[in-house]
């Protein structure tokens, strides 16, 4: 268990780590164990959270508070927050699909730094038991995944500071994987690979992790000092001891507007991948893409006041963020320009894979513009904090991101396994999920428009039906599971044996066996100098398919 | 074409807000028609795009082959960002307009509504109208001081001149409010929806909000900020009366003081 064999090391040798199934419940230091472990526990904790929002709609399908206690729906809703984001998608789409594919990508056998590695999953699920185990021993925090004093400060303190510390254990895993991506990516690279020939979801990782390990030891010494605030009284953000609660506000932000990039960045890495494969087109505008993830980047980083538009906040610092934040649209619509265009002239085909992704070019595009409108301040005043703003993040978050994470599932499920996923029920999945998601979150933004806060258990009357429509549509999300469940476990036994490139790529996972073998390739890695070398040159049309572009060499 | 029409025909049809009762709300509700517009444009043409795309494009069986190798089209893709950079920058400076008419940035205030400000003794960290010390007005109506006291779970609302403490707010049509807020225990967020305006309300921090309410009628005051168990129980009523009743208010509550709750 203990004993690794160094990635450089000849692959035939007789490993120490358990082999079978036993290797996933292992500290296996294998990137593509690690990033399956990542995507099942992950997905483990999704359900829990799923759970915990299925109860959140019920309780809403009323006007009055009736379902569960109101101390009790605040726990909730503060747990669904926080296991939705920091035990799903962030761990999904960063250490799941980055530690499966990135050494892949750059031509190497494992991850620049394996155990590293292994010691940041393995924080993850101790993190989450505690995180859900304090509802049932103490209560858990009650303030909202935002944790603002002083609110924070003023509820019980056993359930939040077990919050903060599962949400440092979190942070600190995300910032150990961020290292592990950068190094990887910019000195794992197999010789003669050079970084503009890397697939895109590299690049996407590569700002992504610089953007973990720029913000969150932000997060980490802010939730520090709350917890200072909480079991030693000290005054840092506790104005009835001299503390200032908006700063707590910024530095909060200064991690947590990153962090809804950490989210989506990798995924728009992952669609970057998906599309042209099916589309058989090379992705379009592959350098602007680039610079857009990077002004991403920067822009992210000087945009967090967003969130604070009806805070203490004067009005020079509301005009900078106004700006700032619009200006975000701009390298975002680059990219979702360069996709249509990828589609556009393309032979694509229909599978659940380019379903999901297009329904996540659409839901995002929508979260987009709700989050032009947000930025706006004077628009922002009224629907701060109301269920508009649940609605946009949800269009972003759910549509974006989770809609990528399932795409990804399709697409990569033969590499990982060996068999095809159903496609029948992939594409029954895709239907329930796109319309739930759709009536669960749409109607949303006519909640916030006409005046129903977020985060309350009780609301104005008239506001019933419209709530019960929601939990209608929620009720769907969670149906649209079963089929995927049913899919996934059911094809690991019986589905259609893919083969090693069902799919045709010419991305590097591709180039050897599925499941591949424990260090990648039995021979050399292969030297991809242009993962999107598909199609067929306007000039060459009838030479189709041998003499096209046979564009991956192998050896030197 | 029919994009642009029909996209400006649903911004200027679609009415997804609650009625306006303050001066700024109309304001308000005309930035609200302009991001639907744009918005709506812009989601249906992508939306086109996608289907048509999918439709168009998909492959059809017997068709074995790649599609066509387009890697980029710069003109195309330097079109793509100037554009969008284009109608953020018109949708920020516009709506920077629209939040100077409200009064969001009152030193430079050119508006044609009453919007004032008071002169802060303390420092005041935020708010509407808040920045400015001027105290002159087109209409010369002063603007009506209420102070205002959010704690865990209840706003209370007390009229300095008269002494009064009241848990409704009463307000006269017409004439400008500012009111002048902080919170006892949590941070609270003052909303009216009808007014198209929110505030959070700071322990330890004041904050302003100054604004002119038109319409007389009953309207919701709600808590939008997460402050505890029962946050979704804070809610409180607004009053917007005639001036004469407002008066008439003012003088029956100033004989005997009342807290109604
Ligand atoms: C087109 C770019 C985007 C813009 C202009 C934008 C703008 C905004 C603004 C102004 C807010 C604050 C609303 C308020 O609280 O009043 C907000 C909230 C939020 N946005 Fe976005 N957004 C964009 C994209 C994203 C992305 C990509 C994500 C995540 C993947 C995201 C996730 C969120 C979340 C989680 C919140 C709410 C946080 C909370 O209060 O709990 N947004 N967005
Ligand atoms: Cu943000
Ligand atoms: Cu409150």
């Amino acid at each position: 268990m203990t004993i690794a064999i160094p990635p450089s090391d000849n692959q035939h040798a007789e490993r120490l780590q358990p082999t079978g199934w036993l290797r996933y419940f292992s500290f296996s230091v294998d990137h593509k164990v690690i990033g399956l472990q990542y995507l099942v526990c992950g997905f483990i904790f999704y359900l829990i959270g799923g759970l915990l929002a299925g109860a959140i709609r019920i309780e809403l399908t009323s006007p009055i508070s009736d379902f569960m206690p109101r101390d009790v729906y605040n726990q909730v809703l503060t747990l669904h927050g926080t296991i939705m984001i920091f035990l799903w998608i962030v761990p999904v789409v960063n250490g799941a699909f980055g530690n499966y594919l990135i050494p892949f990508y750059v031509g190497a056998r494992d991850m620049a730094f394996p155990r590293l590695n292994a010691v940041a999953f393995w924080m993850i699920p101790p993190a989450g038991l505690m995180l859900i185990s304090s509802y049932f021993i103490t209560g858990a925090a009650q303030s909202g995944w935002t944790a603002y004093p002083p609110l924070s400060i003023t509820t019980p303190a056993a359930g939040q500071i077990i919050w903060i510390l599962s949400v440092l254990f979190l942070g600190g895993s995300s910032i150990f994987g961020g290292i592990n991506f950068i190094a990887t990516i910019l000195k794992m690279r197999r010789p003669g690979l050079k970084l503009m020939q890397l697939p895109m979801y590299c690049w996407a990782m590569l700002g992504t992790s610089i953007l973990v390990v720029l913000s969150t030891p932000v997060l980490a010494g802010t939730l520090i000092l709350l917890s200072f605030d909480i079991v030693a009284h000290t005054g840092f953000f506790n104005p009835s001891m001299g503390g200032n609660a908006v700063v707590y506000q910024h530095l909060f932000w200064f991690y947590s507007h990153p962090a809804v990039y950490i989210m989506v960045l990798p995924a728009f890495g992952l669609v970057s991948e998906i599309l042209p494969v099916h589309c058989r087109k090379p992705l379009f505008g592959y350098v602007t893409m680039v610079y857009s993830i990077m002004a991403i980047v920067v822009l992210g980083l000087v945009v967090w006041a967003h969130h604070m538009f009806t805070s203490g906040t004067p009005p020079w610092m509301r005009l900078f963020f106004t700006i700032a934040t619009s200006f975000i649209a701009v390298p975002t619509g680059i990219k979702f320009f360069n996709w249509l265009a990828t589609l556009w002239g393309g032979r694509i085909t229909l599978n659940s894979a380019v379903l999901f992704s297009c329904g996540f070019i659409l839901n995002f595009v929508f979260g987009g513009i709700t989050g032009v409108a947000l930025a706006q301040v004077p628009f922002d005043i009224h629907v701060h904090d109301t269920y508009f703003v649940v609605a946009h993040f949800h269009y972003i978050v759910y549509g974006g991101s989770v809609f990528v994470i399932f795409a990804s599932i399709y697409h990569w499920y033969p590499k990982f396994t060996g068999r095809m996923l159903n496609e029948d029920l992939g594409r029954l999945h895709f239907l329930l999920t796109f319309v739930g998601f759709n009536l669960c979150f749409a109607p949303q933004h006519w909640l916030g428009l006409y005046g129903m806060p977020r985060r309350v258990a009780e609301y104005d009357p008239q506001f019933a039906f419209v709530n019960q429509l929601s939990s209608v549509g929620a009720l769907l999300m969670a149906i649209s599971t079963l089929p995927f469940l049913f899919n996934v476990v059911q094809s690991a036994f019986k589905g259609r044996i893919a083969g090693d490139n069902p799919w045709n790529a010419l991305t590097p996972e591709w180039l050897t066996s599925s499941p591949p073998p424990v260090e990648n390739w039995t021979g050399e890695a292969p030297l991809v100098t242009e993962p999107y070398g598909y199609g067929v040159p306007a000039d060459q049309l009838d030479l189709a398919a041998t003499s096209g572009r046979d564009l991956w060499t192998n050896g030197q | 074409m029919v994009l642009v029409l029909g996209g400006l025909w649903i911004g200027q049809n679609v009415n997804l807000l609650p009625v306006d009762a303050s001066a700024n709300a109309s304001v308000y509700d005309e930035l609200f028609r302009v991001l639907f517009s744009i918005g709506a444009i812009l989601f249906l043409g992508i939306l086109g795009v996608l289907v048509f795309s999918l439709i168009q494009f998909r492959r059809r069986s017997g068709q074995l082959g790649d599609g066509l190798a387009i890697e980029g089209n710069l003109p195309l893709e330097i079109f793509w960002t100037a554009v969008p950079a284009f109608v953020v920058l018109f949708v920020g400076l516009y709506s920077f307009d629209i939040y100077d008419r409200m009064g969001g940035m009152a030193p430079l205030s050119h508006s044609a509504h009453d919007h004032h400000s008071m002169v802060a003794g303390e420092e005041v960290w935020g708010g509407i109208g808040s920045s400015s010390s001027q105290s002159g007005s087109e209409t010369g109506l002063l603007p009506v001081p209420i102070e205002v006291t959010a704690m865990q779970f209840a706003f209370l609302f007390h009229y300095p001149k008269e002494d009064i403490m009241a848990g409704e707010l009463h307000v006269p049509a017409g004439r400008p409010v500012s009111l002048k807020m902080e919170a006892k225990d949590v941070i609270h967020a003052f909303w009216v929806p009808e007014f198209r305006i929110k505030q959070d309300v700071i322990p330890g921090q004041p904050t302003v909000l100054n604004f002119t309410p038109t319409k007389p009628g009953r309207y919701p005051i709600v808590c939008a900020e997460l402050c505890g168990p029962y946050h979704g129980g804070m809610r409180s009523t607004v009053v917007v009366e005639d001036p004469e009743d407002f008066d008439t208010w003012l003088t029956n509550n100033t004989k005997a003081p009342v807290s109604e709750a």
